[in-house]
């Protein structure tokens, strides 16, 4: 790698005059994306009603972490889910009666990622280890979740994200070693790798498509990339955070996504445009946003953020469709049920909270 | 912002970002003409100027924000929490009272943000000018840390004190008003930069960072004034040239077209949304009652007419549905072409399954659908055949991706619209089932007892076992491929 460095320099380039190029050739995308940008979200959405004020309950509280939850995932089931905490513990729920299910104490502290399998027969974990696990979940009370771990994904740094594609056989995961990767849980074989982001990945999701073969990922380097899964290319990249990104989800018709930063912003981008189409921001909205994700339909945004509150956003018209307070720390994550009859946040005060909304 | 990240500094950049934010209310509130009314509190004989209320805080936030006053109440309390207004009544409390308390605003020479890290050698001098003031008036934790400090910077203490006593002496000189207000400053913020112990675990992390960050600091400056190689920047650039050229080249489509789709798409799905339009019979998880679950399962007799209008959306939607799955393929088998069906489902299970089956799986693909004279053979152009044909050689994951995405488009351009014209569609919407809104409990504080279910888990065992066969793999994986995304 020095020697291609000492040949690129040897072609009469520079540095200087590299960033130079690079600088022109990414005014001269954004000349092309505003081309096209004949009009904005929030004008197109002026056709639709206001909404009025939205109500949230929370109907559940999830108590049994004895420290801050740093993921979750909901199963196909709609009342089950997966819970992943800072002491290396993994629990699975039945949210609508509280009970604990399963529990996994994983040898690594810091356990950011986890994941419920679409069988919901096995859950994924991993974190600080560098690894991604997967266990099958027994329906034996004395069995030893832990003793049937199956060691799946390698990084070279902590997992940060991880979901299965849409069999239990192969997990994508994002890791602090700025790559994803995606692999066959039944050898642990890499089947595919993703290189091209500069920091730190800290969030993944799989597109909803029909062609059903893409994924976004977001990280430390501010960018938000669309992957082949196939190819292993990035086809499509969008930079417009100000800082680290946080969480990525796709839009329910898989047209677009939507992004939490550190800046204290949700950013909404369209595929097909090729460009931010959206920015969700608020003055007194001052703290890091940490996760989204989209109501059943598409027209709300739940977000979480480091000031411990959830801000909901109308999508289409870009203002803020109502605030839920009630955590007493960072909201690490929220997720819509899969039926999107209810909406789970897990935060660093160590519980996780099953809520209701509607409009009454 | 990660763990790896708050070692490089990172923890400071979000934490300086969120102070900026902090400093834009806190500049507006300023305002002269927007801003706050202030008035001049009394405290005890004093008189403080440019004060306010809590409650005109909460008032103006709410005003200028538009927000509610849960939200005012929280958004001030981290003003107040991070130093930015200082409460005048009860200096060590750090809330924000919605009454009469009086609040100032901390000049911008004492912000966190301008005198970032708070230095030791500052503290040391602050704490000694009370010590000399009135002696005693040191709080309990603050003679500890005096004490320590004494013993740590004991080199410089002769300085310390000196500066101690000329800072008194000009302060001397000072009005009496402007005095007492330049020692809430000076004390508001050694309340918030050095807090007494039982915040001292969330600051001494500040403080633990703020030491790793100078190191880090030290020995990346070092790295690249000493290493300063091109490398770093050429491969990233490098990278940047090849997703610039390709998004150049990429064709885009107007906006107008793909808002709409939006706006389309979101419409569309309303009625489906519980948060949007309520479910019934009723929430799950507001009533304690599962009967919404019960009757959209898998394998009820009849469905829901929300769930049967929803296949009509896209293709996707009906394939996503196990129920509507099987409705689909009785309707080709109806038209003898359900081995499309099949084939695209032999596909998604090479796809999306294990590796080690892949080969057989393939093999498998091949006589039943591919081989001159099989049983179900499908129609594939004679171009894609021979490319699967060639590649079926040599067997990998996505050989059949071609021939899969052909027989696919054929699908949702012929068979699917048919099935949404046809009887066998037609009927089912009919008798499908609207279930009636259940009706609020007469006592709403009598809860319904919230009935366990089995587990996902224990249905698949229960399947193999009464299968007999060693099949539960196999069919978690089709069962998977089917249930995906809703």
């Amino acid at each position: 790698t020095h020697q291609m460095a000492c040949q690129g320099l040897q072609g009469g380039e520079t540095v200087a005059s590299l960033k130079r190029e690079s600088e022109s050739l990414r005014k001269k995308l954004e000349e092309e994306r505003k081309k096209l940008s004949d009009i904005e979200l929030n004008q197109v959405a002026e056709k639709i009603e206001v909404l009025g004020p939205l109500s949230i309950k929370t109907r559940r509280v999830l108590k049994g972490h004895g420290n801050k939850v740093l993921c979750m995932d909901w199963c196909k089931d709609k009342r089950r889910l997966v819970s992943s905490s800072q002491d290396g513990k993994v629990i699975v729920w039945d949210a609508f009666t509280l009970n604990k299910e399963h529990g996994v104490a994983l040898p690594c502290t810091w356990v950011m990622a986890c994941a419920y399998a679409p069988s919901g027969c096995a859950v994924a974990c991993g974190g600080l280890d560098n690894k991604c696990s997967v266990f099958p979940l027994s329906l034996d009370k004395n069995e030893n979740l832990s003793a049937k771990k199956k060691s799946v994904a390698m990084h070279t740094n902590y997992v940060s994200g991880c979901t299965f594609t849409s069999s239990d056989m192969q997990i994508l995961t994002s890791s602090g070693d700025g790559t994803c990767a995606l692999w066959d849980v039944e050898s642990g074989q890499l089947l595919q790798s993703f290189h091209g982001h500069t920091a730190d990945v800290l969030s993944l999701d799989l597109a909803p498509s029909e062609t059903g073969n893409t994924f976004v990922s977001g990280g430390c380097d501010k960018k938000a990339n669309i992957w082949d899964m196939r190819s292993g290319q990035n086809i499509q990249s969008f930079e417009s955070h100000e800082s680290d990104i946080n969480c990525v989800k796709y839009y329910p018709s898989g047209d677009a996504f939507a992004s939490a930063s550190d800046d204290a912003t949700c950013r909404f981008y369209d595929l097909r445009a090729d460009r931010e189409v959206a920015v969700y921001q608020k003055d007194s909205v001052i703290f890091g946003a940490s996760t989204v994700d989209f109501s059943l339909s598409g027209r709300l945004l739940f977000a979480g953020y480091n000031d411990y509150t959830i801000n909901v956003w109308d999508v289409l018209k870009g203002t803020r469709a109502s605030i839920l307070f009630g955590h007493e720390n960072r909201v690490s994550r929220v997720r819509v049920s899969p039926d999107g009859t209810a909406l789970c946040s897990a935060s660093w005060d160590n519980t996780l909270r099953v809520s209701w909304a509607a409009y009454l | 912002m990660t763990i790896n990240t708050m070692a490089k500094g990172g923890w400071h950049r979000e934490q300086m970002s969120c102070f900026r934010k902090m400093e834009k209310v806190i500049v507006a509130m300023q305002d002269p003409d927007m801003g706050m009314k202030m008035r001049n509190q009394r405290l005890l004989i004093t008189v403080i100027p440019h004060a306010m209320t809590g409650r005109d805080i909460i008032a103006w936030l709410i005003h200028t924000y538009s927000i509610c006053e849960e939200e005012a109440l929280h958004l001030s309390g981290l003003l107040v929490r991070y130093g930015y207004i200082y409460p005048l009544k009860e200096p060590r409390s750090l809330v924000l009272r919605p009454d009469e308390s009086p609040y100032r605003f901390q000049t911008p020479y004492f912000w966190t943000s301008t005198r970032w890290p708070a230095s030791e050698l500052d503290y040391a001098i602050y704490l000694a000018k009370k010590n000399i003031r009135k002696q005693g008036e040191l709080m309990e934790y603050e003679k500890t840390r005096y004490s320590l400090l004494h013993k740590r910077i004991n080199h410089t203490w002769d300085f310390v004190v000196m500066q101690a006593r000329e800072q008194l002496r000009a302060s001397k000189q000072r009005r009496k008003a402007d005095r007492i207000v330049f020692e809430c400053q000076e004390q508001a913020y050694w309340l918030i930069n050095r807090p007494p112990v039982c915040l001292l675990l969330l600051y001494s992390l500040l403080h633990f960072c703020t030491i790793l960050f100078y190191i880090i600091l030290y020995c990346t400056l070092l790295y690249y004034t000493i290493l300063c190689n091109a490398l770093p920047y050429y491969t990233t650039i490098e990278t940047c040239f090849t997703v610039f050229k390709q998004a150049l080249g990429r064709n885009r489509v107007k906006s107008s077209i793909c808002l709409e789709s939006f706006v389309k798409y979101s419409e569309q799905y309303q009625n489906h949304d519980p948060i949007m339009q309520g479910s019934l019979p009723s929430n799950p998880w507001i009533s304690d009652d599962t009967a919404y679950w019960t009757m959209n399962s898998e394998t009820v007799p009849i469905p829901t007419r929300l769930r049967v209008e929803r296949w009509s959306f896209s293709f996707m939607e009906l394939l996503n549905d196990d129920m509507g799955r099987r409705e689909f393929m009785t309707y080709l088998e109806k038209e003898f072409s359900a081995e499309n069906l099949c084939f695209w489902q032999a596909c998604e299970d090479i796809k999306h399954g294990e590796s080690s089956r892949i080969i057989e799986k393939v093999e498998m693909i091949y006589k039943n659908f591919l081989a001159p004279g099989a049983a179900r053979w499908v129609n594939i152009d004679s171009k894609t055949m021979d490319k699967t044909l060639e590649g079926i050689r040599n067997p990998h994951r996505f050989i059949m991706d071609d021939a899969q995405m052909h027989i696919y488009f054929l699908m949702k351009k012929d068979s699917y619209p048919r099935y949404l014209k046809s009887d066998l569609y037609k009927n089912m919407l009919a008798k499908a089932i609207v279930p009636q809104e259940t009706k609020k409990s007469v006592f709403p504080f009598v809860r319904r007892q919230r009935h366990a279910n089995p587990s996902p888990a224990q249905a698949v065992a229960q399947a193999t076992e009464e299968d007999g066969h060693a099949k539960g793999a196999g069919q978690a994986g089709t069962k998977s491929a089917a249930g995906s995304h809703v």
